[in-house]
């Protein structure tokens, strides 16, 4: 029977199938950081238990870290604490961990595919729900709890239920300007913040085969944000030149062998999907989002909606709710939002690729004299390589600040944040309430509306520019 | 994790839709390393700057069933949120769907996640804004949601349901599947990353 790549992978990493229980999958990959794992090595103790695999398992550091003054002690005691925490088990239990200042240090989805761990097939989990970004590599790869991370540590296993298959395929060609963080939030504008729940999406087609691979983790990474279980996408050339020669990748033989294998993992001509979208890439523009919720999303081109043009009441309710939060007034045009804070980084759009869009809008620009920039990137391999490239100085003379890298004001655990009231446009995944501060306001946006924004202060299209300054 | 066989308590009407997880619990209280003690960052931003957000009135201030619109849990994937939930006096939560990980996280935590039909959510939100003291009875044994006259079936798969009234540990019932685990680690292709560092 023909069957989809996610259940090629699942299929391949069933330990045990019984009726009447969910099968045990095995896990080739296990990505932990400070926030989800302490209690789970607490219940390893507890139990008397011990890591099963460490030579699967890999720790780092990235939500609580300050991204000022990276060599000193973190000054906040509880997330000091809690980083320590994860130092103590990472030793106690024979974990490698990338800790601050450590150069393979960064966010946990941005480490995994520059060490070159994260390869196609493989089942790769976190305690953190943005681990569908490895999907980009046809990996099958999902966020878990606590308990599950406990599981993980203790067997190398999860029980799992067999997920329901989605299709999203976006065919025809990005206009310029266009990239896949539009593609992505076109597609939970379509389907919604919880659309996809119970799926793991396969992003197919034309448009998805012409991205990088850092595009492609950009997609994948903001599955979560449709509610799917996990996005992936077929490797292809495009994936194995980007594996190719990185620390952990296959050498040798071992590599031919691998990439035969990987060259086999593609859905089967006639399988079957339960669920299909279809997106034409070369009709989207810059998307950015205007509610509290990752689907409260539309092209830049449009206003803000008006409540009274949603018949059903919870609709209504919710588009009302959400603007209030926002302070915002239905029909204004997005293009009027002026924002305070502009933030580049984040697992979704913290990879070399997103500086250096941002950067090339920002070369010879200035950011707006009431707007602040922040650029995070989301890793200290990322830092170096843009500072290798001396991005770090266009960023610095356009007057945006170049900070350490880690998750920052995503969510801001560590010092970065948004005060109450402060509106970013944020190159992040969830716009959710307070999510960069208490009572701070978020617009997600691609890196090149970002930056496009960080010139003029309000909501900006990188094309919007061409009639105001020379890029 | 303690078993549930079925609860009685007073229900709290929550009638949002996408309730997601930094609203039930904000990262800045997912810092500590307890497992307990979260219910003072349990809906925190709609509690201190929502006078009338459901659980600042009285009459809701002990329930322990609480009904929400589509779509709850969204987002992370803390299961500091069920622990929230849990240590704010919350057993269940019913809604007409939830998100993903948020539902299995319950199922691993004690907190019961009850999916009913968006009609029977509005039936019920009804009652209990009627009555506050309405009685709710979500009893696992026999598949029900009871209060005043009205019996309401939910669905949840059996083995999740046995391991809730047992209230069983997974990572025991997953080590007598060992010699399992071991024969397929003996099939993995050898060219498979590892973790430790590269010399």
């Amino acid at each position: 029977m023909p069957t989809t790549l996610a259940e090629k992978v699942y299929e391949a990493h069933v330990v045990r199938s019984a009726a009447g229980e969910p099968d045990l999958l095995y896990i080739d990959l296990h990505l932990v950081h400070e926030v989800t794992s302490p209690q789970a090595f607490d219940g390893l103790r507890a139990a008397g238990r011990t890591v099963r695999r460490p030579d699967l398992t890999m720790a780092t550091e990235d939500h609580n870290v300050p991204t000022l003054d990276i060599l000193s002690p973190i000054a906040d005691p509880v997330s000091r604490a809690q980083v320590e925490a994860l130092r103590t088990n990472a030793a106690e239990f024979g974990i490698r961990l990338a800790p601050m200042g450590d150069r393979d240090q960064g966010i946990v989805h941005v480490i995994g595919p520059q060490l070159g761990l994260t390869q196609p097939g493989m089942t790769i989990v976190c305690g953190d729900s943005h681990t569908s970004t490895h999907g980009a590599f046809g990996a099958l790869a999902f966020g878990i709890g606590t308990s599950e991370v406990e599981h993980v540590l203790a067997t190398q296993t999860l029980p799992q239920y067999r997920p329901r298959q989605m299709a999203v395929t976006v065919d025809g060609e990005l206009p310029p300007g266009v990239s896949a963080k539009d593609i992505i939030l076109a597609v939970i504008a379509e389907i919604g913040t919880n659309g996809a729940q119970g799926h793991v999406i396969e992003y197919r087609g034309s448009a998805i085969e012409a991205l990088s691979m850092e595009a492609r983790m950009t997609i994948c990474n903001m599955s979560i944000e449709a509610g799917a279980r996990a996005g992936l996408i077929a490797p292809d050339a495009t994936t194995f030149d980007y594996l190719r020669g990185r620390p952990h990748a296959p050498q040798g033989a071992d590599w031919d062998a691998a990439v035969e294998h990987w060259s086999t993992l593609r859905t089967d001509e006639g399988a079957v999907f339960d669920s299909e979208v279809h997106l034409d890439a070369s009709t989207l523009t810059p998307y950015v989002t205007w509610g509290t919720n990752p689907g409260q999303g539309l092209p830049i081109d449009g206003a803000v909606p008006d409540p009274a043009d949603f018949a059903d009441e919870g609709e209504r309710r919710d588009v009302e709710q959400a603007l209030a939060y926002m302070g915002l007034t239905a029909g204004t045009p997005l293009r009027e939002i002026k924002v305070d804070t502009v933030f580049l980084g984040s697992c979704t759009n913290g990879r070399i690729e997103d500086l250096r869009v941002a950067a090339s809008l920002l070369r010879g620009q200035h950011v707006d004299a009431d707007t602040r920039m922040l650029v995070v990137p989301g890793s200290v391999a990322v830092k170096a390589q843009a500072e290798a490239e001396g991005l770090d100085r266009v960023f610095l003379e356009a007057g945006a600040e170049w900070r350490g890298a880690g998750c920052s004001m995503c969510l801001g655990m560590n010092p970065d944040q948004l005060k109450p009231g402060e509106r970013s446009a944020s190159t992040s995944n969830r716009n959710f309430q307070g999510r960069q501060g208490k009572g701070g306001r978020t617009h997600l946006v691609s890196p090149s509306v970002a930056a496009a924004t960080a010139i003029t202060g309000k909501l900006t299209a990188p094309a919007d520019l061409k009639d105001t300054v020379t890029v | 994790m303690d078993a549930f066989v079925s609860h009685t308590g007073t229900a709290a009407p929550l009638r949002r839709s996408a309730v997601d997880t930094d609203q039930i619990i904000p990262a800045e209280y997912l810092k500590r390393i307890t497992r307990t003690g979260f219910e003072d960052g349990l809906f925190v931003a709609w509690r201190r700057n929502e006078p009338d957000f459901v659980l600042n009135r009285p009459e809701y201030a002990r329930a322990s069933v609480l009904v929400a619109g589509p779509d709850f849990g969204t987002g992370s994937s803390r299961e500091h949120a069920c622990w929230a939930l849990l240590d704010g006096g919350f057993r269940v939560v019913i809604s007409s769907r939830f998100a993903d990980i948020f539902r299995n996280n319950s199922t691993k935590s004690g907190l019961l996640t009850v999916v009913l039909p968006q009609v029977d959510v509005e039936a019920l939100w009804a009652a209990v804004e009627a009555d506050p003291a309405t009685e709710v009875t979500v009893d696992l044994q026999a598949n029900e949601v009871r209060y005043g006259d009205t019996t309401v079936p939910f669905q949840i798969d059996e083995y999740t349901r046995w391991r809730l009234l047992e209230g069983l540990d997974d990572v025991g019932l997953t080590e007598r599947n060992l010699p399992d685990i071991e024969a397929f680690e003996g099939t993995r292709p050898a060219w498979l990353p590892k973790a430790l560092p590269v010399v």
